[in-house]
């Protein structure tokens, strides 16, 4: 099978010029694969750099060296080397990305901040609202607050509608930091579903879960990262 | 005692060619503004010193010169430039627009229609259309050179918005020969479509501006417009209170303080003529609206 | 043009080559080198001083280069080096197929013509004639930027700060331009007008697939509406990149020094 995710030696050093240029070593050597329908989980403690694989993995944080292969277009593009433009566009049409805070676009409502990633694929308005309602009903967020913008929301709402806006889309890889940190039973349940009904639609993910129970419902492998930790 | 003696029509010869350079110019490219070295004139700016230059510098001596003023032959600023002229070039003049061979005015062309031969001077004040939206000369000139006449609609559309029609009545934009846009001098919008295809070669001379700029004989000239809103003339809904003429633009004469009033020509020797010919008005004092004249 | 195949076209809209500035001794922009692609909003990032406003001259061809030279894809798809172009095309260029948004709306908008023909006016100058038309157009777009059409007749002297703002911005889009250049377009606004602002500007980008080229020194402007962004700092391009990949992970010291100096929110 083809993988959707292979990275290879891929390495992340920060380097604090305004602290005397310290060299911060995040990971390197870091190498895995995820294939579709296959939630890998990354797992290790807090500070070995499970988050910035994700980001790089992204695009969000930049890779020094390395290889992060991601199938786009059923082509394998590097993104450790890729345009800007090419970034993008796997951002637009491949990798979706659940981040654990909700980045609010100031004075949209809910309803269109769910719905937006599937209009932004040329669905159209109508459509992408009823599927952004449905995900909303399921993830129990109230029909009376999908108009207001949701910085307004709690906490938890706020990564529900976070959580709907990352799994509305049809895209074939998804990333996912932590999506029930600050859930319920009931919506980790949901989430749970959620991710289960993803790999049956062969969507290749990489998660981050701290939660022991929910990592052995979702995981289909466990990459240990403490491995790629770049201790200095 | 003798008067003094002056160079035929006050300037001198190499002033006159001057003048005469930029005429040229300027009726080969309709519409264009040429500058121009304007001279003090022994009247003040606003009394037609470009009109009287262009006059001065076009004047022959078996020209036969008329003046007029808001259509009018005998009003002060008409009875003294003739007169200057009669004393500075000894031309003859005349109240006749058929019989004069040059013809300087102010705010009107004359209702009788031109022939060919005849040269008609207007006096401009102001001679940018563009003027009142674009400050910048070198803006409007740049303006002029690549036919960006966009702003020229502006002006038009604030019209309809503020008054529901182009409210404009006098110093209506035209277009020159598909070409330049052109302020026609303040004359009413009435005589617009006399400009069209004149036989009558159209100078216009602006003093304080220096500028001149002409319209050769039979030239397209377009009112600009809408679509949905044309260029439209219109008049007093009345005939001449002395001549009955329905057809000429009016003059409302205020005859007392008690709200007394009569509409006649403007047009004084169009309308002498026709009174000549036997034709009567009767004196009404009844109010009267200005309506569309096809 | 959907934001999605015009992202995707492989063609440049505008590209620079080389791009140099000098005023004497002065370097107010070295060698700046990029391409801009339809439906791209890139942003430049600097502090006062650091040429990116003599840079976004450059681009916009209001400023001749002392070095390199900037090309743009015409609507009929040909490159054109616009220093060869002459003044009534790149004149037709600004009021057809760019926009230009001033920092100070007084500078982009007739302040006292009223809003309509502030918005009619670039339709007027490429020919149309029909007075409802122009009309009916102008209202749309007051509609488009949250401008209450009851205020069609109003000069924008009449108007806020940020009614003004979103005036110039419709005047500059009614002719469906494919490249908007933007100068601060939210200095001098108060930060909740400049909220409304940002968020209205990055839907009408998105919707109409404008590319955009926009001089800011907020960075949280840059974050909202543009893809792209390029650091500039003494006249050259210190840092490029995916907005979020340099703003979230800086390499250069300047950029993290940027970057740091913001107020957490």
């Amino acid at each position: 099978m083809t993988a959707m995710i292979e990275l290879a030696d891929a390495e992340k050093t920060f380097t604090m010029h305004l602290q005397g240029g310290v060299e911060l070593p995040v990971v390197r050597g870091v190498s895995f694969r995820a294939d579709p329908g296959e939630c890998v989980v990354l797992s290790g403690p807090s500070g070995a750099g499970k988050s910035s694989i994700l980001k790089m993995i992204f695009g969000n944080y930049r890779c020094d060296s390395g290889r992060i292969g991601i199938r786009h277009h059923g082509k394998v593009v590097d993104l450790a080397t890729a345009e800007p433009r090419q970034v993008l566009s796997i951002r637009r049409s491949t990798i979706g990305y659940v981040s654990q805070f909700l980045r609010a676009v100031p004075r949209v409502a809910t309803i269109d901040v769910v719905a937006e990633p599937l209009i932004v694929n040329g669905v159209a308005r109508e459509e992408a609202r009823a599927r952004a309602g449905q995900l909303l009903r399921r993830l129990n967020i109230p029909e009376r607050l999908w108009t207001l913008p949701p910085s307004t929301f709690s906490g938890g709402e706020q990564q529900r509608v976070n959580i709907a806006r990352g799994f509305i889309s049809d895209l074939p890889i998804l990333l996912l930091d932590e999506p029930t940190a600050s859930l319920d039973a009931a919506n980790r349940a949901v989430v749970v579903e959620l991710i289960a009904e993803k790999k049956t639609k062969g969507v290749a993910m990489v998660a981050i879960v701290h939660d022991d129970e929910i990592r052995h419902l979702i995981a289909d492998r466990i990459v240990d990262v403490t491995s790629f930790a770049a201790a200095a | 005692m003798n008067a003094p003696t002056y160079n035929f029509a006050y300037l001198d010869e190499q002033t006159k060619r001057m003048i005469r350079r930029a005429i040229l110019k300027a009726i080969a490219i309709p519409g264009y503004q040429v500058p121009f070295a304007s001279r003090e004139m022994p009247m003040p700016y606003g009394w037609g010193t470009g009109g009287v230059q262009v006059t001065a510098a076009i004047l022959g001596p078996d020209d036969v010169l008329k003046v007029i003023d808001q259509g009018s032959d005998d009003t002060t600023n008409a009875i003294s430039i003739r007169k200057f002229f009669g004393k500075t070039a000894g031309v003859a003049t005349t109240t006749s627009t058929t019989d004069a061979t040059v013809i300087q005015t102010r705010h009107r062309i004359p209702e009788a229609s031109l022939h060919a031969g005849q040269v008609l001077v207007y006096q401009v004040p102001i001679p940018e259309p563009l003027r009142f939206l674009e400050p910048r000369e070198t803006e409007t000139r740049r303006m002029h050179a690549l036919a960006e006449y966009g702003l020229m609609h502006v002006k038009l559309y604030e019209d309809i918005a503020r008054f529901g029609h182009i409210a404009t009545a006098y110093a209506y934009p035209v277009k020159v020969n598909a070409r330049y846009v052109m302020d026609p001098s303040p004359t009413p919008k009435f005589d617009n479509p006399k400009m069209d295809n004149c036989a009558a070669l159209q100078l216009f001379g602006a003093g304080r501006e220096k500028r001149i700029y002409a319209i050769p004989p039979y030239t397209t000239v377009v009112s600009l417009d809408f679509e949905d809103h044309p260029f439209t003339r219109y008049r007093f809904n009345a005939p001449c209170a002395l001549c009955g003429a329905d057809n000429s633009y009016l003059d409302e004469i205020v005859t007392d303080d008690k709200g007394g009033r009569m509409f006649v020509c403007s047009d004084t020797d169009f309308c002498e003529q026709r009174q000549a010919a036997g034709h009567h008005g009767t004196e009404s004092a009844a109010p009267h609206k200005e309506k569309a004249h096809v | 043009m959907s934001e999605l195949s015009s992202l995707e076209n492989d063609e440049p809209l505008l590209l620079a080559e080389g791009l140099a500035k000098n005023y004497g001794r002065l370097a107010a922009c070295r060698d700046v080198s990029f391409a801009l692609y339809p439906g791209e909003v890139l942003a430049i990032v600097g502090e006062s001083g650091s040429g990116k406003s003599t840079l976004l001259q450059l681009l916009s061809a209001q400023l001749a280069p002392s070095a390199g030279q900037v090309s743009y894809r015409m609507r009929d798809g040909v490159l054109r080096n616009l220093a060869e172009l002459g003044e009534a095309e790149r004149r037709f260029l600004f009021r057809t197929d760019w926009g230009f948004v001033h920092q100070d709306p007084a500078q982009g908008l007739r302040m006292g013509v009223s809003a309509g023909a502030n918005v009619g006016e670039r339709l007027m100058a490429v020919g149309w004639n029909h007075y409802g038309r122009i009309r009916d157009t102008a209202s749309t777009w007051l509609e488009r930027v949250e401008i209450d059409t009851g205020r069609i007749d109003d000069a924008p002297k009449t108007y806020s700060g940020g009614m003004r703002q979103r005036l110039q911005i419709a005047r500059n889009l009614v002719t469906e331009p494919r490249l908007v250049f933007m100068d601060e377009p939210t200095g001098g606004l108060d930060v909740s007008v400049q909220a409304r602002l940002l968020d209205l500007m990055r839907n009408l980008v998105s919707e109409l697939g404008l590319a955009a080229i926009v001089v800011t020194h907020d960075l949280a402007v840059a974050r909202l509406l543009s893809h792209r962004v390029m650091v500039m700092k003494g006249g050259r391009v210190i840092e490029t990149g995916l907005t979020d990949q340099v703003l979230d992970d800086p390499r250069e010291p300047y950029t993290q020094l940027l970057v740091s100096s913001i107020l957490p929110p």
